[in-house]
């Protein structure tokens, strides 16, 4: 029912406009992540030189590829696609064409993986460049990056389907996921925490991003006195588990869209 | 040869029934249009023929084809020029003909090719690069026309072509209409524009509350009734449409 070539002609379109404003656009999405890397990495790190062996801004560092490039598709897919439905009407002009529903949704989807993989792989150029990263191995996080950036934008097409105007994404961004980002792993090792925060943060796809992406970092572990302190974790595991969500959650945007749109 | 038939049509919105049990059919190389007041069910008949939505009963077969199973293969076939311009903003002139282009998988060689010489029926040759938010109103009408003929459709679909545009420009984009009339393309149309309907049209359905209450060539209309178009409107409807001051009206807001 779904047709390739179809949904990479509404993938064109978005590249399309994009193109013509990645130069307004890029500047302000790395201000983001330069300012956490500035205030945390150098603000806190005087106080908190580093973290079970690790400089504290290497620490971070690696999971900012992590949350910048989940926040590139949500922006994109609830924001972005919201515009695009409800006030550009682009999707009336698309589904006008032989282009489908389902053909539509899924070039949306595609779009917005294909935009935390453009922001993490910068990112990664970035940090790396300036001697925070230890390892090569950070490369091989460059297709799951796409793979987290589907399951944002699954996640946010469901809520472009499913919110009642533009104004409640603020609930979408501050109730779901401000407290993703903060409990993910990124500024602290979750280990400590209480039991119900760490099982909590399981279902978290963010802290498994940061999980590998910071063990990719460090290739596979930071080393003190003989004991792997940082960065040992089960990439099998957690890639497992966003291929898992991802799966799960797939048909909904089609299925919550359809009734959105199609009554 | 028959390019829409309808049978016992009905679209239902939630309770609401916006077509109600409809039967009509189109033939190849005429213009039909639909006439009537917003909220008749105008437009919703026009998005159950270019299948942006399925209908809740009856039959409605497109170039033959069940809309339920062939959406894309009837989508392919049809050009729409809806009734409000959703043009990319962010993008060119040209580059809205080429990105819609692609929906239809035309190549991008062929699509350069057409997307010109549209914009050459079309008047907007020497604004291919300017981005769309700086067209007129009326400029923005043409494109939304070219984009529509931009896969060579069968049925062109104009949903109040006109709407909202000063008398210059609607005769304009009238003109344009005529021209694809008379190379023979099967045009459905709804306005609430009489003299639109009388210019255009040669056989006209007139709705009312989801409903087809008569159908017929305007002078068969005219001579049988009596009277304009309009008259005929309100003797069947007890409604009228909208008058010759209203037209002027929208074309000042539109400014």
């Amino acid at each position: 029912m779904i047709n390739i070539k179809r949904a990479f002609s509404v993938w064109y379109r978005n590249f399309t406009v994009y193109k013509k404003l990645y130069k307004s656009s890029m500047v302000l999405n790395f201000v983001e992540p330069a300012l956490y890397l500035l205030a945390f990495g150098i603000g806190l790190s005087s106080y908190l030189k580093e973290i079970n062996g690790m400089p504290y801004i290497k620490f971070i560092a690696p999971g900012i590829v992590a949350s910048s490039s989940a926040f590139a598709a949500t922006y994109e897919c609830t924001y972005g696609t919201y515009v695009r439905m409800h006030y550009q009407k682009t999707f009336d002009a698309i589904l006008a064409t032989p282009v489908s529903l389902n053909d539509l949704i899924l070039g949306e989807l595609l779009w917005g993986a294909t935009k935390s993989l453009i922001y993490g792989t910068i990112i990664i150029i970035v940090i790396s460049v300036t001697g925070l990263v230890d390892s090569w191995t950070i490369l091989l996080t460059i297709p799951l990056i796409f793979l987290s950036g589907l399951l944002f934008s699954e996640i946010s097409v469901i809520s472009a389907a499913t919110v009642p105007g533009i104004d409640s994404f603020n609930y979408f961004y501050t109730l779901f996921m401000t407290p993703l980002f903060l409990f993910s792993g990124i500024f602290f090792p979750l280990d400590n925490l209480p039991v119900v925060i760490k099982n909590l943060a399981f279902l978290n796809p963010l802290y498994h991003m940061v999980e590998i992406m910071r063990s990719a970092s460090v290739g596979g572990g930071v080393t003190v006195g003989g004991e792997v302190t940082v960065g040992r974790t089960d990439f099998i595991n957690h890639i497992l588990w966003l291929i898992t969500a991802s799966l799960a959650l797939i048909v909904l945007p089609f299925k919550l869209m359809e009734r959105k749109l199609i009554r | 040869m028959e390019i829409v038939v309808a049978k016992g049509l009905v679209k239902e919105y939630n309770s609401l029934r916006a077509v109600n049990c409809i039967d009509f059919i189109i033939h190849r190389g005429e213009c039909f249009s639909l006439l009537g007041p917003n909220g008749a069910g105008k437009t919703s008949v026009m998005k159950l023929i270019y299948c942006y939505m399925p209908p809740t009963d009856g039959q409605l077969h497109v170039f033959g084809l069940d809309v339920r199973r062939h959406a894309s293969e009837i989508k392919a076939r049809i050009g729409v020029m809806p009734q409000e311009n959703n043009l990319d903003p962010d993008l060119s002139v040209m580059e809205n003909l080429l990105v819609y282009a692609r929906y239809f998988g035309i190549k991008k060689k062929e699509a350069i090719k057409r997307a010109e010489e549209l914009l050459e029926f079309v008047g907007l040759s020497d604004r291919a690069k300017t981005n769309v938010e700086r067209l007129s109103g009326g400029m923005k009408r043409r494109l939304v026309l070219a984009r529509a003929l931009i896969n060579k459709p069968e049925l062109l679909i104009l949903d109040e072509p006109t709407t909202g545009l000063d008398p210059l420009s609607r005769r304009q984009v009238w003109e344009m209409i005529k021209r694809e009339q008379q190379r023979g393309r099967t045009l459905i149309l709804t306005t609430h524009y009489m003299e639109e309907a009388q210019l255009l049209s040669d056989r006209v359905a007139i709705m009312d509350s989801g409903r087809i209450v008569e159908t017929g060539s305007p002078e068969e209309l005219t001579n049988k009734y009596g009277g304009t178009l309009e008259d005929v409107y309100l003797k069947l409807t007890g409604k009228r449409l909208l008058g010759g001051e209203v037209i002027i009206g929208e074309a000042i807001k539109e400014e």
